[in-house]
Order: structure tokens, then C-alpha cells, then sequence
């Protein structure tokens, strides 16, 4: 019987069997994923209007994004930062916490809550900024300016899209308030899953409250789930950069305000055509994902 | 060991040590919610209250006039509301279903099979779970042009279909399936392709859920491939359609209320699967670490 399923195995792997199955997935995979990659990365090291053949100019793309775009140093990369500083570990720990507070109650309350609580993050997108547009709408009829009229706080109504005070804080706050997502739901059936008998014997050696519970027995018992849940945090946050520009309707946004590195690749691919500069740009928001997936990686792998 | 009863994960019912919990979660599920609710009132909301001032909370006198001014409105070009939301159906039903096929497939060989560039395929994979779309759209929209598909469906299709975080969910999902009920099938005589469709399928049931809900969220609320590439205003897609809505009529008050139509079409079925397949979706997740 043990000699019958080794030469399963071992006629497997001869076999071009698996490579059958994989090859729908790896054309497609590497077709849409890896080569816009390698065609974005040779790309940034050239001169290309979309028409022309690509000219080669070695790195002074990436001079120029570092020495001569003021939009990009003065804006758009302190807009990123701050914009995926708040919106990141803010909405990975809101996300760890309310999935283990919802642990902690019985499970249809818990269903129930769960599905609230994950319902904004299905309006990704346009449909996002249509329910907010509809909170912050400029004129009287918004639902936030008349409840300030109402209350006395301001006597006019305020532009709150157009606003390039107001624009990054809203944009911040639908971020947060979509980002209950995969990653959240990874993490409740992560602390859901976590065997009893750890806090049984957790306690028996000591610990005393359920901040040190959830140090030393929660979050260590469900690393892998932490970082699943990180990643998804840091994806969505970079992917979510559009929002500025659909919530005011413009790119460039009021003042740049609201301009985030997606927006700029944007502005310089799809409007301005400089598509050798948009990719050094992509290139930069790749690489700035990898690295602080590779900090998350750090903090929770299990073999790094 | 007193202190340890109330530390109870996923209690069998309700405690009064659980109050705390409550008070926190309950308020701030509303908070989420409210969004939403705005919307869903104000879908329903006659033009004179959407005009109102102060604004009402619920509509006074819920109308259907909304969706009937969604539904017999066409675009500038003159393309009936019907024909995007065909468009989006088709597009979004094609992805779903090619998806869950290829990743399946991918999946069983991935976890189930043996062979030489199995672990590297599997950490590319994962490591393009990092991969943000967004970044590329340029290079794909070279891609896409020099395919000649440009204005097709399959420009809608094609570059959603390889779903990294799919694959990844089905084959964590598929590890912890025992390989001897693999063995015994095969000792018996069954083909790899049979074991996949009558062994492997019904048993990733939950799995498959989770990423048709996935597949069928980004296909939806997907607007970049409309917007890029595709200029033939009859081949895009109802998202599309309402991102044109905003944009257009967005500060006008009867636009909203169109809007906010469309907004709930474009909810309503996400909302809808998520809450019929939300235990299978759970019990996937519960294998959705990175390791």
C-alpha cells in the first residue's frame, strides 16, 4: 500500500499533469500581472509618449520625480504618506480590534454586527463617493451642512469636496470607514480559532488581564492571519488612492490637496501622456508596497 | 482562575461581562451603516425632498421615481441604462466563472500535486498579493491595445480572470483537505481531471463562495477598464455608467437622486451573496493565514 502511493507520487512527478492544470492561471497571471510589471519597470528608464518608439534615457526619470517635480515632493508624497500612515495601521488595528471584540459575543449578535460593520467596504469605488457626496454635498441639502446650520456651528454652508482644507480628512475617513474588508474578516475567524485551552494555560502561568491576553496568547496564536490582514491593509490603502479624485470630481484634486501617487500616474499617463515618467512613478508605489508589506512580514512571519 | 470565565472567545450565549462589548460595537456598527442608510432613503425620496432643507431623514413619501427616471434615462450617446447593466451582468458573470475555474485548477495542483517550480509558483503568487492594479494600468493599457482587444469584451475580461488572493485562499483552503482521500481515488483508477471535478469541487465548496463573492465585487464596482479601455460607449459598464452620473448631474439634486439609485443597484447584490454565503466565506477565512 506505502510502495503503491509512493509511485503515485513519483509518477507525478514526471508528469506535465500539474503543469496542465496550472496553465490557464500562470497564461493569464503572467500576462496581466507580471508583464505589465516588466513592461512598467523597462518603461521608467525611458522617453515614451505613447506614439513614438520608447527612447532610452537611463535613470533621469527618477532624477527628475526626486529633483524637479515640485507637485510630487510638495504634495503628492506627503499626501501619500500621511494618507496611508492614518488610513493603514489605523484601519489594520481597528480592524483587529473590533474582530476580537466581536469574538467575545455569542455568534448571531456577533453575525450581525460582523456584517454591518463589513457592509461599507462591498461600496468600493464609485459607489463609495456617491454616499459620501451625499453627506457632504456643498450646498445646504447635504446631510453634515445642515446639521451644522441646524446646531449654530457655521452659518453657511461649507464646500467640503472642493475644499482643499477639508479634502484629505474626508478622504481619510471614508478609507477608514471602507476598510473593514477581507483582511478584518480573515482576523475574526482567526481569533474565532484560536483552541480555548491557550488562555487556560495562559492564565494558569500568570497572565492577569486581557491586554496581556491579547499580547501574548491572541495575537501570537494567529500570526498568520495578522499578516494576511496586513497585507490586504496595505494594498487596499495604495489602491484606494483614487478616492480623492472621485470624491471632488477633478484631478488634479483643489490644490492638490487630496493627490495622492495614483492620482499622479494618472495625471502624467492617462492626461499628459508622459508614460515613461507615469511608470518610473508606478515603479516607486510598487516598491513602496513591497517594503511595508516586507515590515508586516517582519512583525509576523513564521519563516522570515 | 476566576478572571479566566470571563475571558470566553465565542461564547455559546449572552453574559452581562459582554455588555462592554456591546456598547462599543453597537454604536460604531451604526456608524458604518448610516452611509448606507442615507443612501437607501434617498433613492427613495420624491424630488422635492431631496431638495428639502433641512434634509429629512426618511423619505416622507417614498417614490419608485428614481429608478424609473434611472431606467428610462439614456446616456449622452444615446445607449439605454439597460444596456450597461446587461453589460456589467455579462461581464461580471463571464469573470466569476472563469475565475473559479482556472483558480480551482491551479489550486488542486498547487496543494494536491507534486512538481519542480510548485513552491516558487506558490510564493510569486503570494507575493502578487501585494500586486495594487492601480499601478499598472498604463502598461496594461499598452498590453491591451497591442492585443487588438481594445473595445472588446474580452478587455473587461481577460485582465481580471488571474485573481492572486483567489488562488491563495483555494489552495490554503485546499491544504488542509487530507491527501488520502486523493490516494485512495487514484489507487482505484481515477484520472487527475476526475478527481478534480468529483472530489476536489465539492469539497472546496466554501472556498469557491468565498471567491465568486471576490471576483464578482471587483468585476462590478470596476470602472477603470470602461474608462480605459474600452471608448465604444455600448460595450461599458453600469459603474461606469453611474461614475458618469456624478460626474455629470452629481451637484444637481435630481441627479443625486439617480445616483443614489444606481448606487443601490450596485449594492443591493453584493449585500444579497454576501449575506447567503457569508458561513462558507467565514470558515474560508479561518484559513487565510500567510505563513
Amino acid at each position: 500500500m506505502i510502495k503503491n502511493s509512493m509511485s503515485i507520487i513519483k509518477r507525478n512527478t514526471t508528469s506535465k499533469e500539474p503543469y496542465l492544470f496550472m496553465l490557464p492561471y500562470l497564461i493569464l497571471f503572467a500576462t496581466f500581472i507580471v508583464f505589465p510589471i516588466i513592461i512598467a519597470i523597462i518603461l521608467s528608464f525611458t522617453n515614451f509618449n505613447g506614439l513614438q518608439f520608447p527612447k532610452f534615457i537611463g535613470l533621469k526619470n527618477y532624477i527628475d520625480l526626486i529633483t524637479n517635480d515640485d507637485v510630487f515632493m510638495q504634495y503628492v508624497l506627503p499626501n501619500t504618506i500621511k494618507f496611508a500612515l492614518i488610513v493603514g495601521p489605523g484601519g489594520y488595528i481597528l480592524s483587529f480590534l473590533l474582530a476580537w471584540m466581536l469574538a467575545q459575543i455569542p455568534k448571531l449578535p456577533r453575525t450581525i454586527l460582523a456584517l454591518l460593520i463589513y457592509s461599507p467596504s462591498m461600496t468600493t469605488g464609485i459607489a463609495m463617493a456617491v454616499v459620501w457626496t451625499v453627506i457632504f454635498n456643498g450646498d445646504q441639502t447635504g446631510y453634515l451642512n445642515s446639521l451644522l446650520l441646524s446646531l449654530g456651528i457655521i452659518n453657511q454652508p461649507i464646500q467640503w469636496l472642493q475644499s482643499p482644507h477639508y479634502l484629505m480628512p474626508i478622504m481619510i475617513i471614508v478609507s477608514l470607514w471602507s476598510s473593514m474588508g477581507l483582511g478584518f474578516l480573515a482576523m475574526l475567524a482567526g481569533v474565532l480559532n484560536i483552541d480555548p485551552t491557550l488562555y487556560e494555560a495562559g492564565y494558569i502561568d500568570g497572565i492577569s488581564n486581557r491586554l496581556q491576553e491579547i499580547v501574548y496568547i491572541t495575537i501570537p496564536s494567529m500570526k498568520p492571519q495578522m499578516l494576511f490582514g496586513a497585507v490586504m491593509a496595505v494594498v487596499n490603502t495604495f489602491q484606494n488612492g483614487a478616492i480623492g479624485v472621485m470624491l471632488s470630481g477633478a484631478n488634479p484634486t483643489p490644490n492638490y490637496a487630496g493627490q495622492l501617487i495614483v492620482n499622479h500616474i494618472e495625471d502624467y499617463g492617462i492626461i499628459r501622456y508622459e508614460m515613461g515618467y507615469a511608470a518610473a512613478i508606478s515603479v516607486i508605489l510598487l516598491l513602496m508596497v513591497y517594503w511595508i508589506s516586507k515590515v508586516a512580514w517582519r512583525l509576523f512571519g513564521e519563516n522570515d | 482562575m476566576a478572571s479566566f470565565s470571563g475571558t470566553k472567545i465565542n461564547p455559546a450565549k449572552f453574559d452581562k461581562s459582554q455588555l462592554p462589548f456591546y456598547i462599543i460595537l453597537i454604536p460604531l456598527a451604526i456608524f458604518m451603516i448610516l452611509p448606507i442608510i442615507f443612501i437607501f432613503s434617498h433613492a427613495f425620496k420624491p424630488l422635492d425632498e431631496l431638495f428639502a432643507f433641512p434634509p429629512t431623514f426618511f423619505p416622507q413619501k417614498p417614490t419608485l421615481q428614481n429608478f424609473r427616471n434611472l431606467f428610462s434615462a439614456t446616456s449622452e450617446s444615446g445607449i439605454p441604462v439597460t444596456r450597461y447593466l446587461f453589460n456589467s451582468i455579462f461581464v461580471t458573470s463571464t469573470i466569476m466563472i472563469i475565475t473559479i475555474f482556472i483558480s480551482t485548477a491551479a489550486a488542486f495542483a498547487l496543494s494536491k500535486m507534486k512538481f519542480k517550480l510548485k513552491n516558487i509558483i506558490f510564493e510569486i503568487n503570494t507575493l502578487a498579493l501585494m500586486f495594487v492594479s492601480t499601478a499598472v494600468t498604463i502598461p496594461r493599457y499598452l498590453l491591451i491595445s497591442k492585443l487588438h482587444i481594445i473595445d472588446t469584451y474580452f478587455a473587461h475580461i481577460l485582465p481580471l480572470m488571474a485573481m492572486p488572493v483567489g488562488l491563495f485562499l483555494i489552495k490554503q483552503f485546499l491544504d488542509q483537505i487530507p491527501d488520502s482521500l486523493i490516494e485512495a481515488a487514484k489507487i482505484d483508477g481515477a484520472s487527475s481531471f476526475y478527481i478534480y471535478r468529483k472530489i476536489i469541487l465539492p469539497l472546496i465548496k466554501p472556498a469557491i463562495a468565498t471567491v465568486a463573492i471576490l471576483s464578482f465585487q471587483i468585476a462590478w464596482n470596476n470602472i477603470e477598464t470602461s474608462n480605459l479601455y474600452v471608448n465604444n460607449e455600448s460595450l461599458r459598464t453600469f459603474a461606469f455608467y453611474m461614475s458618469t452620473l456624478t460626474s455629470n448631474v452629481g451637484n444637481t439634486v435630481a441627479g443625486q437622486g439617480m445616483a443614489a439609485a444606481a448606487t443601490l443597484i450596485m449594492f443591493i447584490p453584493n449585500l444579497v451573496i454576501f449575506i447567503i454565503l457569508q458561513s462558507n466565506v467565514m470558515n474560508t477565512m479561518a484559513y487565510s493565514g500567510i505563513k
